[in-house]
């Protein structure tokens, strides 16, 4: 099936389709059990609609932000209420799709689905069970050239996202609050500001497509800050699922009244 | 300090081949090039193996390690476990002419056909001027040694033969960008790097950039950078407008 | 065993043996100046030994230090080879070397750059200013992909206006040739063998460009690569050219020591040139004891003056970390053979405690990435153990200087085979200009030969019937109780390694010439199993009748010269001698043939005066250290004061 295997092209005739002798199959698997549990765990709570706010201290949860659903709280409406109270349609449902596709083209996110999902290839040097392959040369996958225009949309969601964040420094009285669910807040829209600047697309656009660095001072300058964040686009990737996914758990936590929210000021 | 390993060398050629066991005197800081001239000079003195320089610098000696695509000169001894079978094969994305030396002519072809440096019309020979910033991404680049494991590695033209005629892999993708990141060269090739080259068949899983004995980061620094630059020219239909505009007037 | 019989043929302009960077350069002009062009290549196409160079190009640009000219890139260069040099040559070099690395930008080079934008140039041993074009520390590499590239580019250009696009210059890679044919005395064409198939092979060509590079195979401790068997040098001999300098074997400095299988392996002189230091066992630069005369002005006598030169090149002398390489080469091992050494029989070069770790990597990554991958050594935090290594032989084929042509009309010589230009010794850097340099001139003089040809030459049918005999021969001579072709070849190695290698004496020397001739029955009679079919065995046996050639050339011409000078020590004619410098030692086959028991000669020659505008280059007191006194008259002026007063 696969030509490594098949010599029919003049190459070493040798059956295996690797002969890697260490554990190669373990990062493609680890990536699809993270993947999947955490598009389970996002699945899930998105059509909860419910422990999604803490009225006292305006905690809102990234996956219903921007809440723009009349099922929404108005509270935690910042933006206003536009959409039907459907059970079937998101309480965000302008972002998250707009979050999933952004992270769906991503050029990281792109090498571990392809990996782990298609195994195409599962390993480097571990033949892939495809006949064919195309890779990116045409529909749909061709789409992914698309994704600096939801780089661009998730530039404004993440400033919505800062906007939450700081929102929830008043409580509902309109006084300076300040809490444990605070400094996850803005741990996690820091790290989304990271994750989304440290984007290939973005390296590109702020000045990669540049041949001439030293005309263009400060657009070099950005984009070598840039280009250090993206040697670690991939750690950036897993780090922000793992915060989304905690911020909205502590969220839901304290609004379940599983506990309360440990208060520094108020 | 020496011992014992086991060996398994690929011995054969186009038409058949095997796995054939070979025990082996290892050395203290020996590399499996060592090992493999070691079987030249005493049981398997037509072993064939092509080499140049055994410092890493001349990307001669290619094969597979245990399955993974390495530079046998580069490859300690140390890395293994004295107990563990060292399989030695050749590249398998390539003909085999015999033993552990393929036919690489695939990638010769392929730079015969991405276009060339054009320099600029107007600058005499000593009259170029280019900043250091301006060089280093095409430096980085300038350091394949052309190994071509990356080609090897590839899983576009390693899985599937059919591939290579409209793909031509990694190592030249990087010569694309070189050549589009540098700053006098007045040619154009980024719609060819989509039409002709088959940039769009990389998935950008990586395993070049892995396998690279000169670490460069051909992904995120050669590719990744090139695909952005074709959907900035193909994609992008706001550039595209902005274009279109600025030639009407 | 035998596979077929037929032998390919092909017929081109000019032929040009080795893809280094010498030949690369000879086939982009001959391609040039209209010819059809091969180029034949021992390994892949870019694999050549010039990747292993890694310092830089000398080439006096002036762009970092502007008192930098060809003058003084001539004079350091005459002084380095102790003025044995072919000045010709050298001022060839000196002239033409700017334009030479500034053409190679055109073919898309991208050189490390000055702030103002120009090519930088870095500081090297032996020569004034700092005059090394480089990229980082494999500037070799980046000078055979640049020439490389720029044959495909011309290809390219063949391609649009042909169709095919080796209609111009085709590359015939992983071929060995095996001998040269001649008809009337002049060139006609070559014979090899295709090293994957076995398959032969003949060219018929009236101008052959040797560009083979070295010899260094031939010992046990070397830098060069498996290619360097001398096969040029050998070829030409045997096609009745001549070989001078042949004692002249330069051993760089600082090769690895460790581990064992490393040994000999390159670090670049830009470690010392960047401020790498050298230190015995006791912790002492010990090559300030070793700064000889002829060099006192110049180098610094004190660490202190020697740490300031590093940032004010212009009121303090060098550190004599960075003399020329035979000097430091020779001082290691006298501090080796004194007890002094480091572990593993070498000494220390240091270059942490000069620089940060980010600027060692940024400007020696290839030094970098080679100890930490080869001998797990940090060396941004230790020292490296160095020890001299076999690199780079001064001798070659005797060509005209203009030329490049040897004494055999329609063969020409470029690079490390051809010999002259570095006199007794080598200055780093000269070696990638020289490629250049004298690349292009072989380059072009052979496409003149070719041109000024009525008829050419043709090759005779019973000579490629002898050579294709010849090249059988391992496999018909070859006895069950035959040995290995690799034990013959560490033999060798071991053998000229241990008495003719970096301190020579007399009897040494005798022992060698008698071992080397049991060696060559030895050779004769190799065991070599299994077929054509890319056959180590079968190519090593062919190559040991080169390397066994050129070895007694180098054992004979060494056992001649007795005074030491430049990379050619004598322990028992431990100074240099005036009356030897104006000695040629001329290499060439005897009467009796390859085969007899004597199958080289060699004959003195005198140098051809130099040319009184050069002469006046140098200072009477300078000249004086190396010319005797009859050879001084008509020098510019008595006792004149400055060398400087021409420029």
């Amino acid at each position: 099936m696969s030509s490594t295997t098949d010599a029919s092209a003049g190459r070493a005739q040798i059956a295996e389709r690797t002969l890697r002798t260490d554990r190669w199959w373990l990062p493609p698997l680890a990536t699809l059990v993270g993947l999947s549990a955490w598009v389970i765990y996002a699945t899930v709570r998105v059509f909860l609609q419910q422990w999604y706010f803490v009225p006292d201290h305006n905690y809102l949860s990234p996956f219903y932000s921007p809440c723009i659903s009349y099922g929404c709280v108005p509270e935690a409406a910042h933006f206003g209420r536009v959409l039907p109270d459907l059970p079937w349609l998101p309480y965000a449902a302008v972002s998250l799709p707009f979050l999933l596709l952004f992270r769906l083209t991503c050029y990281y996110y792109r090498k571990a689905y392809y990996r782990s999902f298609w195994a195409s290839p599962p390993a480097c040097a571990v033949a892939e069970p495809h006949r064919r392959y195309t890779g990116e040369t045409r529909f749909p996958l061709l789409l992914q050239n698309a994704h600096r225009y939801f780089f661009y949309i998730a530039l404004i969601i993440t400033v919505i996202n800062t906007y939450d964040a700081i929102k929830a420094f008043q409580n509902a009285d309109g006084s300076l609050g300040f809490g444990l669910g605070n400094i996850i807040l803005v741990v996690n829209v820091v790290l989304l500001w990271i994750y989304t600047v440290s984007c290939h697309s973005c390296r590109s656009i702020i000045g990669g497509r540049l041949n001439h660095f030293s005309r263009h001072p400060l657009r070099y300058r950005l984009w070598g800050l840039v280009s250090r964040l993206n040697t670690r686009h991939m750690e950036w990737a897993w780090i922000t699922l793992a915060t989304l996914a905690i911020t909205d758990f502590y969220i839901m936590a304290v609004s379940a009244g599983w506990f309360a929210d440990p208060r520094i000021i108020n | 300090m020496s011992y014992w390993a086991h060996f398994r060398v690929w011995r054969g050629d186009s038409e058949k081949g095997e796995l054939v066991d070979y025990p082996a005197e290892v050395n203290e800081g020996e590399v499996v090039l060592d090992i493999i001239h070691r079987l030249q000079q005493t049981e398997a003195g037509d072993l064939a193996v092509r080499w140049n320089c055994k410092a890493g610098k001349c990307g001669s000696c290619s094969a597979e390690i245990n399955g993974r695509p390495r530079l046998m000169c580069m490859t300690r001894m140390s890395t293994f476990e004295p107990d563990e079978v060292i399989t030695v094969t050749p590249l398998r994305t390539f003909p085999v002419i015999r033993d552990l030396v393929t036919d690489v002519s695939f990638n010769y072809t392929k730079a015969r056909e991405i276009p060339s440096f054009a320099p600029p019309p107007d600058l005499a020979p000593g009259e170029y001027r280019m900043q250091q910033v301006d060089v280093g991404r095409g430096q980085e680049f300038r350091k394949c040694i052309e190994c071509f494991l990356c080609q090897n590695v590839c899983h576009v033209v390693r899985d599937h033969e059919e591939n290579k005629q409209a793909f031509a892999g990694p190592r030249f993708f990087i010569r694309l960008a070189e050549l589009e990141m540098h700053p006098l060269d007045v040619g154009d090739r980024t719609e060819a790097a989509q039409d002709e080259h088959g940039l769009g068949y990389c998935n950008i899983t990586k395993c070049c950039t892995e396998v690279c004995p000169e670490h460069i980061k051909i992904t995120d620094n050669g590719i990744i950078p090139m695909k952005e630059r074709v959907v900035d020219r193909k994609y992008d239909p706001l550039i595209w407008l902005g274009n279109k505009i600025r030639r009407r007037r | 065993m035998a596979q077929s019989t037929e032998i390919e043929r092909h017929a081109y302009d000019v032929v040009v043996i080795g893809a280094g960077g010498s030949g690369l350069r000879a086939a982009i002009e001959a391609r040039a100046r209209g010819k059809r062009v091969a180029i034949i290549s021992k390994s892949l196409f870019g694999k050549a030994h010039t990747v292993m160079a890694e310092g830089g190009c000398a080439a006096a640009m002036g762009n970092v230090n502007p008192n930098d000219n060809w003058r003084v890139h001539f004079r350091d260069t005459m002084r380095g080879g102790k003025f044995l040099n072919d000045w010709r040559m050298a001022e060839l070099h000196a002239k033409e070397a700017p334009d030479r690395v500034w053409e190679l930008e055109t073919y898309g080079a991208l050189f490390d750059r000055t702030e103002d934008g120009k090519i930088s140039q870095r500081n090297f041993g032996g020569h004034t200013y700092p005059r090394l074009a480089h990229v980082g520390d494999r500037t070799g590499l980046e000078l055979i992909r640049t020439l490389q590239q720029k044959i495909v580019s011309l290809q390219q250009e063949d391609h649009r206006a042909t169709g095919d696009y080796e209609s111009g210059i085709r590359v015939f890679h992983e071929c060995t040739i095996t001998e040269l044919f001649k008809a009337d005395g002049r060139i006609a064409g070559c014979f090899g063998y295709f090293r994957d198939d076995g398959r032969f092979v003949r060219f018929d060509a009236p101008a052959i460009v040797l560009a083979t590079g070295g010899i260094g195979k031939s010992y046990s401790v070397t830098s060069n690569s498996w290619e360097y068997t001398g096969d040029g040098h050998a070829l030409a001999l045997r096609a009745g050219a001549t070989l001078i300098n042949m004692e002249f074997l330069q051993f760089h400095p600082t090769g690895m020591v460790w581990p064992p299988s490393v040994k000999g392996i390159l670090v670049t002189e830009s470690v010392r040139g960047d401020g790498g230091v050298l230190r015995n066992s006791e912790g002492k630069r010990f090559m300030f004891d070793y700064i000889p005369e002829v060099f006192r002005e110049q180098y610094a006598t004190t660490e202190e003056e020697g740490d300031r030169w590093y940032t004010d090149p212009d009121d303090n002398r060098r550190p004599p970390e960075l003399l020329p390489r035979d000097e430091v080469a020779r001082a290691i091992n006298s501090e080796v053979k004194a007890g002094r050494g480091s572990p593993h029989g070498g000494v220390f070069l240091d270059v942490s405690t000069r620089l940060k770790p980010e600027e060692i990597i940024r400007r020696l990554p290839s030094m970098h990435h080679q100890f930490k991958e080869l001998a797990d050594v940090d060396i941004t935090a230790e020292p490296m153990e160095v020890g001299p290594t076999c690199h780079y032989v001064m001798g070659g084929i005797e060509v005209d200087p203009d030329t490049a042509m040897s004494t055999v009309p329609g063969l020409f010589a470029a690079g490390e085979c051809a010999g002259g230009m570095h006199g007794s010794n080598r200055l780093g850097g000269n070696s990638l200009s020289d490629l250049l340099v004298f690349g292009r001139r072989a380059g072009l003089g052979a496409a003149e030969y070719a041109d000024s040809l009525g008829t050419r030459p043709a090759v005779e049918q019973d000579t490629v019937t002898a050579a294709a005999n010849r090249a059988m021969l391992p496999f018909s001579s070859a006895t069950d109780g035959g040995e290995n072709p690799f034990v013959v070849q560490l033999e060798l190695q071991k053998t000229m390694h241990e008495l003719v290698g970096i301190i020579r004496k007399a009897d040494e020397m005798e022992t060698a010439l008698k071992k080397l001739e049991g060696i060559a029955a030895r050779a004769r009679t190799v065991r070599v199993s299994g077929h054509r079919e890319f056959n180590p065995g079968w190519h090593l046996a062919l190559d040991l009748r080169n390397m066994l050639l050129v070895s007694l050339c180098v054992a004979k011409a060494a056992l001649e010269r007795q005074e030491s000078r430049g990379g050619h020590t004598r322990d028992d004619f431990p100074v240099m001698d005036s009356e030897w410098r104006n000695v040629l030692l001329v290499c060439s086959a005897s009467v009796g043939g390859e085969d007899s028991d004597d199958p080289v000669e060699i004959v003195r020659k005198e140098q051809v005066r130099m040319r009184s505008d050069l002469f006046d280059l140098f200072d009477l007191d300078e000249l004086k250290k190396y010319y005797t006194g009859e050879e001084l008259d008509g020098h510019r002026a008595d006792g004149a004061s400055s060398g400087e007063a021409k420029q």
